[in-house]
């Protein structure tokens, strides 16, 4: 799966979780910017591993700040 | 002093302030204490008279907050054993378990974990949190998975940290969430579930029976901690997994003398056949000093009695159903919907109106825990309440018109 498909994919899950309509980019950050807590972190990785039957360990959550970090990894994840 | 000097005209950049990460819990605190509310965080007990009431800024105050669950601190052979340990052994060890810190006392306690679970193998250390700190981080390391419910108490978390396996929270307890987590993992790495019997903040109980069948599907190994059940929970005061039928299963039991065993403590037991040598490389468990002579003693002589409290069980399980009824009843939104454990978690409307309330209370003459994000799950502000066998039914009444009174002067029901 090519990058561009695997952030879309990510980017349709986000929309539930994005509750103040941001523009996301690859720099758009889920603490800052999406203002996500612990809870919210929990459901949205959940729908991640369940789309692309993966695991996002906390250990390597902790690398993830911005969502093309994310796309980097479940892209690294799923090839 | 000029060398000081110098030095502050050397540096590079303005000096940092380690601190500045604690502004906005220091500024929520100033934020609540401004209200005038009595600090719910530093409350002292002047004196303690029985399991179930202290003196509190002078106040007879009802104790519903220690997890004193088989209220065993005042337990009169207890005590007497604590005292004779003090006479014989002395103050303290001054020693690691490996050097000089194993005393008789020790092991006693220990042969006394192993007659209670009915297992192989009992390792005590000096804490609870240590418990859990180095069974889990000894066992799963760099490699390894830990899929564990993400309502898992600090220790178990720290645990996980400390020992640089893969953590994989799932939802709790959510067995298809936990299976699909054990079922993604690599083939060949090593596997370790991690679960508690009962959720402290809730008081709500795990489905173990299910969640362990499961784990033991996927070949993982079963950590489960039970150390708000001890004593109680089950036929024979085992825990929750006793209590379902599925011990044979749980690999490690980890558990505390700091609740119903009534001192300060914690423990793992097992029948895994190569146990012992956790005693050689678990870092928590070597490198601090072993608990005194008189706690292993007291801690020995209550789990002793523990093993026949049937009475004090059944008192306990009809003071949960009494206060959980007595308290829907009173319109409180609770935990859960049955009783489940000895906890009753009231959940609070907010933090401001739960620091009311718990001020309140006090004022009436009793103790509950206020409990607040970032420990309790969903965020929630609660008041949890943790029974005793010696809580009386009338104490138990008294309990619900305190709470009844306090909620209807603080606008909650």
């Amino acid at each position: 799966m090519d990058r561009e498909e695997t952030s879309a994919r990510i980017a349709a899950l986000i929309e539930p979780f994005n509750k103040k309509g941001v523009a996301v980019t690859d720099a758009t950050r889920f603490t800052d910017d999406l203002e996500f807590d612990s809870l919210t972190v929990m459901d949205f990785v959940a729908a991640i591993e369940d789309e692309f039957d993966i695991i996002i360990s906390m250990n390597q959550q902790a690398e993830i700040e911005n969502y093309g970090q994310l796309v980097d990894a479940v892209v690294k994840l799923t090839n | 002093m000029t060398d000081m000097l110098s030095h502050a005209e050397d540096r590079l950049s303005p000096p940092s302030d380690l601190f500045s990460k604690f502004d906005a819990l220091i500024e929520m605190r100033r934020e609540l204490l401004s209200t005038g509310v009595t600090d719910p965080f530093s409350l002292v007990m002047e004196r303690v008279l029985s399991p179930t009431v202290a003196l509190c800024n002078g106040r007879e105050t009802i104790l519903l907050g220690t997890y004193n669950y088989m209220g065993m601190t005042f337990d009169p052979d207890v005590i007497a054993a604590g005292k004779q340990a003090l006479d014989d052994f002395g103050s303290g060890t001054t020693g690691s378990r490996v050097l000089n810190g194993t005393y008789a006392g020790h092991r006693a306690v220990e042969q006394a974990l192993c007659d209670f679970y009915d297992m192989d193998h009992a390792m005590v250390f000096s804490t609870g949190y240590q418990a859990n700190l180095g069974i889990i981080s000894t066992i799963a390391g760099k490699g390894d998975y830990i899929v564990l419910d993400i309502d898992s108490h600090a220790s178990i978390w720290d645990g996980c940290k400390m020992g640089d396996a893969e953590v994989v929270p799932f939802k709790h307890n959510d067995i298809e969430a936990m299976e699909k987590r054990l079922r993604r993992i690599p083939a060949g790495a090593g596997k370790l579930v991690v679960l508690e019997g009962v959720y402290s903040m809730l008081g709500d109980i795990a489905p173990l029976k299910e969640m362990i069948a499961v784990a033991k599907k996927y070949g993982a190994m079963v950590l489960v901690d039970e150390a708000h059940s001890m004593g109680f929970i089950g036929p024979n005061g085992r825990g929750v997994a006793e209590d379902q039928g599925c011990l044979d299963d749980v690999d490690f039991v980890i558990g505390t003398f700091s609740k119903s065993v009534g001192t300060v403590g914690g423990f793992c037991v097992s029948n895994h056949p190569k146990f012992e040598i956790m005693r050689l490389v678990c870092r928590p468990y070597v490198f601090t000093a072993s608990l005194p002579p008189s706690v292993v003693a007291t801690a020995a002589t209550s789990i002793r009695k523990l093993m026949h409290g049937e009475a004090k069980r059944a008192h306990l399980w009809e003071n949960s159903r009494v206060l959980h009824k007595g308290l829907r009843d009173a319109g409180f939104q609770l935990g859960t919907e049955t009783p489940q454990s000895a906890i009753i978690a009231v959940i609070m409307p907010d933090l401001e109106r739960g620091a009311a309330m718990w001020e309140a209370l006090l004022h009436e003459g009793l103790y509950v825990n206020l409990a607040r994000p970032p420990a309790t799950p969903a965020n929630m502000t609660l008041l949890r309440c943790s029974l005793c066998a010696v809580h009386s039914a009338a104490q138990v009444q008294q309990i619900i018109g305190m709470f009844t009174r306090a909620g209807k002067t603080v606008g909650i029901i």
